[in-house]
């Protein structure tokens, strides 16, 4: 089993150059064949109970370490627990949805095998992100995504994305740049890049967990994105072709949240705690901000981006909470926001397509020319304003409830307001409806049916939005006792 | 037992799923299987009615958020089962009405799948013995309002009401998942029978009762919240009985009887339940009086009713609550389909394009004047007795409000009383009496179609269930003689004495206003403009607000951002054309730097 964790990287590497170098459309065929197999392969990961080694933090269930560069202590160490595995699983299946809409559909200039190639590449990045367990290999599946994502806006994006490429990859440049001086403080002062050894802070001294937490919350806020460190996203959202948007905002992001709960607070666990006030009220600033800026947004594409802000503020303010409670409603947020939100941009990409426009003012009417677009748009923003019995509520109303339950003037203002911004993520999402599904026809829709692979493509989001909200329990049924872990190495 | 409880919202829903993956066309399978859910809904009601005994108690884990457990579970006793069996009757007739009422719209078949959804979100409160299931439902029922509010593609107002009712709710709600939150995290659990069982702080229970009301207000439109509910009447009129009769409006009633023990450990919170509950009383009957359309005097009027339901609440009477529920569960869902049936006929809502429909339509003016009677408390018809029942414990209060809570709903009930029967006599007056109106004013689309030649009773499947539902509005308040029913409710017996003849009397004043034709009050025909104060003092601000945060958003934090990239752009040239200089200028700078720097090294 361990051997999986090898193969979960290496079917989606090969397929990539497979990809790259096969003709157009057997490159495609090829490389949705590996994502598959990414898929296949990701699912027998799943461990249904968690064994404990010792006092340690993080206790994968499946585990591999090999010596990369022994002068150094580097290690090629790889690990999958109950916080990681439904992140990966999200990862390989989004990955497989995008590969196979492509093979349908190719955004101009073609060149489909390719796209396909870079697809797989940010994949084998991501995955590597997810499951890896030494800091400077993190740090490198990390920056991994970065360029072949750079290039899948700047080829096949919209018309601005020159410019939204070159902000997407210079920010969060900047951001890596933070994030690596983080890693190699941890590095150097603790003697290890183990994350397994160095969860619960180490030997580290109080002074270097503060300083190294605020490098790689920077860092990692900066992916998240937390405001104010977000004005990346609306543009690199709105300009990337369809599948690049719904790997953006689906798993992309997540590194950030996820690189938050295992590293920043699972490392340097002091400078957590220090800082957690300050990341509740960005957290909770983000869910204001995100939402009014949706409430007055008139592009589709953009508006759903800035909801991804919102939304990730629910999920870090239940990190920021450093409750059980509250990361574990980070982690179904985390959860439900890819699937949900990934949907959401195959959506906003089919309206774009038929209707050659993103601007809702000239959008209307679609419940009666495309009936089943609008009701798969209707369910997705419903599903993404936190309906209960649907995936998107457990984390927001659970980053409430752990705000409350943390208590005190503080804690409870930021729930409360956390509250507010749910009653606004409400307001914009029926704005939104309202205008591009009731009201009088406007525009052409054409052509109104759904593709087939449209319909498969969205079919498995749809029922994973519904299942997630009735049985949370398939998030979180396994990541109890992963972060009680955490929670108990925390200092 | 526990199946049961689980199986009367899982049926209805498993209905609404497969009704909303239906073609358009499959409009004969939609129908069959709507009403079959409705009538297997009500089935099982009727079965656990039968069965519940003392009452039932089940749950296991749904899911762990770090020691903070949700369940999932029943808890039934018979109160809640006669709430379900109402849900099951409005339901049923809403169903069964609505395929004929609906025969000319092509989306048929959504529709009857968002009712099946909307009915098991209902029962879904009513059985759940979990704060956070109660709210699956509680929120499922409002989207479910608000797609059907928005159903009508032809009248203008419909999305703009859909959306005004899911948002006003929601802000209720922000309210109420906040009273769950603390509720749940002071108790350490949000399974209804623990948060009871917890020894809370006064503090905390009375903090967690006023979230929780704000929640309340919203789904049960008590002021402030309460403007959502007239303009909801752009639904298709058997929502408005749906929404008005047995769901939607009566789970706020019903969550407050459902933690209703919290709420008696907090004479603050019944205070201000009191006062809301008298307010909306009257502002709803007085509005109801200046109305010119059909469905919107009967909004204002269920408005009113629930303010009842609330001030009963909060005189510390869950019973007297409970049986105006039920029996305005009938009437209500009667005068709405009645009333859909006038629509249906004349093809408009307004009472200016009606009167004289007596004659045309004995069956729907008759069941129509059963209903308004039992409404306005005509003895002895089903409201008379529930509402005597709300006057006689406001005459003697038991919960913990201050005295002049008790005071105040009964000066409320008995001014509603005649109030009551003013729009209500105004209403059957209007429509049914006098000479048919001479041409019908601004027609209402989706009824249009249907209006041609003479008025005319409507055909079967419209008019059996009002007539069937005419029985309950004129016999269930009986039900309070038989001692079965008033032990499933808690519900004292009625004490037949001189008090009976107050709202009897009131009654007679009030009817004999309606039956004039006063002129209209404009603070009563423009609900003493509280929507206006609403659209000024949150809608409009909120707009603002968004605007100048997008702008500061996209100039300030993204323009900083910008701002960091052209300065180092522009900073760059500098310097790039700092090294591109002429030949004469970069011999000077090379002379001048050879000589700083030999001043330089001679001086150290």
């Amino acid at each position: 089993m361990n051997a999986l964790l090898i193969v979960v990287l290496a079917v989606p590497a090969v397929g990539a150059a497979a990809a790259a170098l096969l003709p157009d459309r057997l490159g495609r065929i090829v490389g949705t064949v590996a994502a598959a197999g990414a898929l296949i392969a990701s699912l027998p990961l799943y461990r249904n109970s968690w064994f404990s080694y010792g006092p340690a933090g993080v206790r994968p269930w499946h585990e591999v370490d090999y010596a990369w560069v022994p002068a150094l202590n580097l290690h090629f160490h790889l690990g999958v627990d109950g916080v990681s595995y439904p992140l990966v699983v999200l990862t390989t299946l989004l990955t497989l949805l995008c590969c196979g809409f492509t093979l349908w559909r190719t955004p101009d200039p073609g060149r489909g095998g390719t796209l396909v190639a870079l697809l797989l590449v940010i994949e084998v990045g991501i995955l590597g992100t997810f499951l890896a367990l030494d800091l400077v290999l993190f740090f490198v599946f990390f920056e991994v995504v970065l360029l072949p994502m750079y290039a899948v806006i700047a080829v096949w994006g919209d018309r601005d994305r020159a410019h939204a490429a070159r902000k997407f990859v210079l920010y969060t440049l900047f951001g890596s740049v933070l994030l690596l001086v983080g890693v190699f403080t941890v590095v150097a002062s603790a003697g290890t890049a183990n994350i397994v050894a160095l969860t619960g802070g180490g030997e580290m001294s109080r002074t270097t967990q503060l300083v190294a937490f605020t490098l790689l919350a920077v860092g990692f806020a900066v992916k998240s994105p937390l405001w104010p460190l977000h004005t990346w996203l609306p543009d690199a959202h709105t300009q990337a072709p369809t599948v690049g948007s719904v790997i953006l905002a689906g798993v992309l992001l997540k590194m950030g949240t996820y690189g938050l709960i295992r590293v920043a607070v699972g490392v340097t666990p002091e400078g957590a705690r220090w800082a957690a006030p300050v990341l509740g009220v960005l957290a909770v600033a983000a869910i204001v901000i995100g939402s009014l800026v949706c409430l007055a947004q008139t592009e589709l594409k953009r508006l759903i981006a800035y909801s991804s802000v919102g939304h990730m503020g629910f999920v870090l303010l239940g990190i920021a909470t450093l409750t059980a409670t509250g990361i574990q409603a980070a982690l179904i947020g985390n959860v439900a926001h890819g699937i949900i939100t990934g949907l959401l941009f195959f959506l906003a990409g089919a309206i774009k397509d038929r209707a050659h426009t993103g601007d809702l003012a000239q959008l209307g009417g679609l419940r009666e020319r495309a009936p089943w677009l609008a009701g798969v748009l209707g369910f997705a923003a419903i599903a993404s304003l936190g309906l209960p019995g649907l995936a998107g509520f457990w984390g927001e109303a659970f980053a409430v409830v752990a705000a409350i339950d943390r208590g005190g003037p503080l804690w409870t203002t930021l729930g409360v307001v956390a509250a507010v911004g749910g009653a606004l993520t409400a307001a914009y999402f029926l704005r939104l409806l309202r205008r591009v599904t009731h009201g009088p026809v406007v525009g052409s829709i054409a052509p109104p049916a759904l593709a087939p692979v449209e319909v498969a493509a969205w079919a498995p989001l749809v029922v994973l939005a519904l299942a997630v909200g009735l049985v949370p329990g398939l998030v979180l049924g396994m990541a109890d006792g992963p972060v009680q872990a955490l929670l108990e190495a925390l200092p | 037992m526990t199946a049961a409880g689980f199986a009367l919202p899982a049926v209805p829903f498993a209905v609404a799923l497969i009704g909303l993956l239906l073609p358009l066309r499959a409009r004969a399978v939609a129908a069959a299987l709507a009403v079959a859910g409705a009538a297997a809904a009500l089935g099982l009601a009727i079965w656990v009615l039968a069965a519940v005994g003392d009452g039932h108690e089940s749950s296991r884990e749904w899911v762990d958020f770090g020691g903070l457990a949700v369940t999932l579970g029943v808890r039934l006793d018979q109160a809640s089962a006669l709430v379900a069996v109402a849900v099951g009757v409005v339901a049923l007739a809403v169903q069964v009405y609505s395929i004929t009422y609906l025969r000319d719209d092509d989306r048929y078949v959504p529709y009857a799948a968002q009712v099946s959804l909307f009915t098991a979100a209902m029962l879904l409160v009513v059985v759940a013995g979990d704060l956070m299931m109660l709210m699956v439902g509680w929120e499922v029922m409002g989207i479910c309002s608000y797609l059907l509010i928005g159903h009508d593609r032809r009248l203008p107002e419909a999305p703009g009401a859909a959306v005004k009712a899911f948002l006003v709710t929601r802000v209720g709600d922000v309210g109420f998942l906040l009273g769950i939150a603390l509720l749940g995290v002071s108790a350490g659990s949000f399974r209804v029978a623990d948060v009871l069982a917890a020894d809370l702080s006064g503090t905390t229970v009375t903090v967690s009762c006023l979230l929780l009301l704000a929640g309340v207000a919203g789904k049960s439109a008590q002021f402030p919240l309460h403007t959502w509910l007239p303009d909801a009447m752009a639904g298709p009129t058997p929502i408005s009985a749906l929404i008005h009769a047995a769901t939607m409006v009566a789970a706020g009633i019903y969550v407050v009887v459902r933690l209703y023990p919290l709420f008696l450990s907090s004479g603050a919170a019944l205070a201000v339940l009191g006062v809301m509950a008298a307010i909306t009383l009257l502002i709803g009957a007085l509005t109801a009086t200046a109305q010119d359309d059909i469905k919107r005097v009967l909004a204002w009027s269920t408005v009113s009713q629930i303010g009842y339901m609330a001030g009963a609440l909060a005189v510390g009477s869950t019973s007297a609550a409970l049986f105006h529920l039920l029996t305005h569960a009938a009437f209500k869902a009667l005068l709405f389909l009645a009333a859909g049936c006038v629509i249906h006929a004349v093809g408009s809502n307004l009472m200016s394009a009606m009167g004289g429909l007596r004659r045309d339509m004995p069956v729907t003016f008759w069941s129509f004047a059963i209903g308004l009677g039992a409404l306005a408390g005509l003895p002895p018809l089903a409201g008379f007795w529930s509402k005597e029942g709300i006057i006689a414990v406001a005459r003697h209060p038991e919960g913990p409000a201050p005295g002049w809570v008790g005071w105040l709903v009964l000066i409320a009930a008995l001014v509603g009383v005649a109030v009551t029967a003013w729009y209500a006599t105004r209403l059957l007056r209007r429509t049914f009496l006098g000479a048919p109106a001479v041409a019908s004013a601004a027609p209402v689309p989706l009824e249009r179609a249907h209006a041609a030649g003479t008025p005319h009773d409507p055909p079967p499947l419209m008019r059996w269930p009002v007539v069937l539902l005419a029985i309950p509005s004129a016999l269930l308040g009986l039900a309070a003689f038989l001692p079965a029913f008033r032990d499933a409710l808690g519900l004292d017996g009625v004490h037949i004495d001189a008090w009976l003849l107050l709202p009897v009397a009131l009654l007679a004043l009030g009817a004999a206003l309606g039956w004039r034709d006063l002129p209209t009050v404009p603070a009563f025909a423009r609900a003493f403009w509280l929507d206006e104060v609403q659209h000024t003092l949150v809608v409009r601000p909120a707009r603002a607000l968004a605007a100048v945060v997008r702008r500061a958003d996209e100039s300030g934090v993204d323009g900083a951002v910008e701002g960091t990239a052209t300065g180092t752009v522009s900073l760059a040239r500098r310097v790039a054309g700092a090294h591109r200089s002429t030949l004469p200028r970069a011999a000077t700078a090379v002379l001048a730097a050879a000589v700083l720097l030999a001043a330089v090294g001679a001086f150290l």
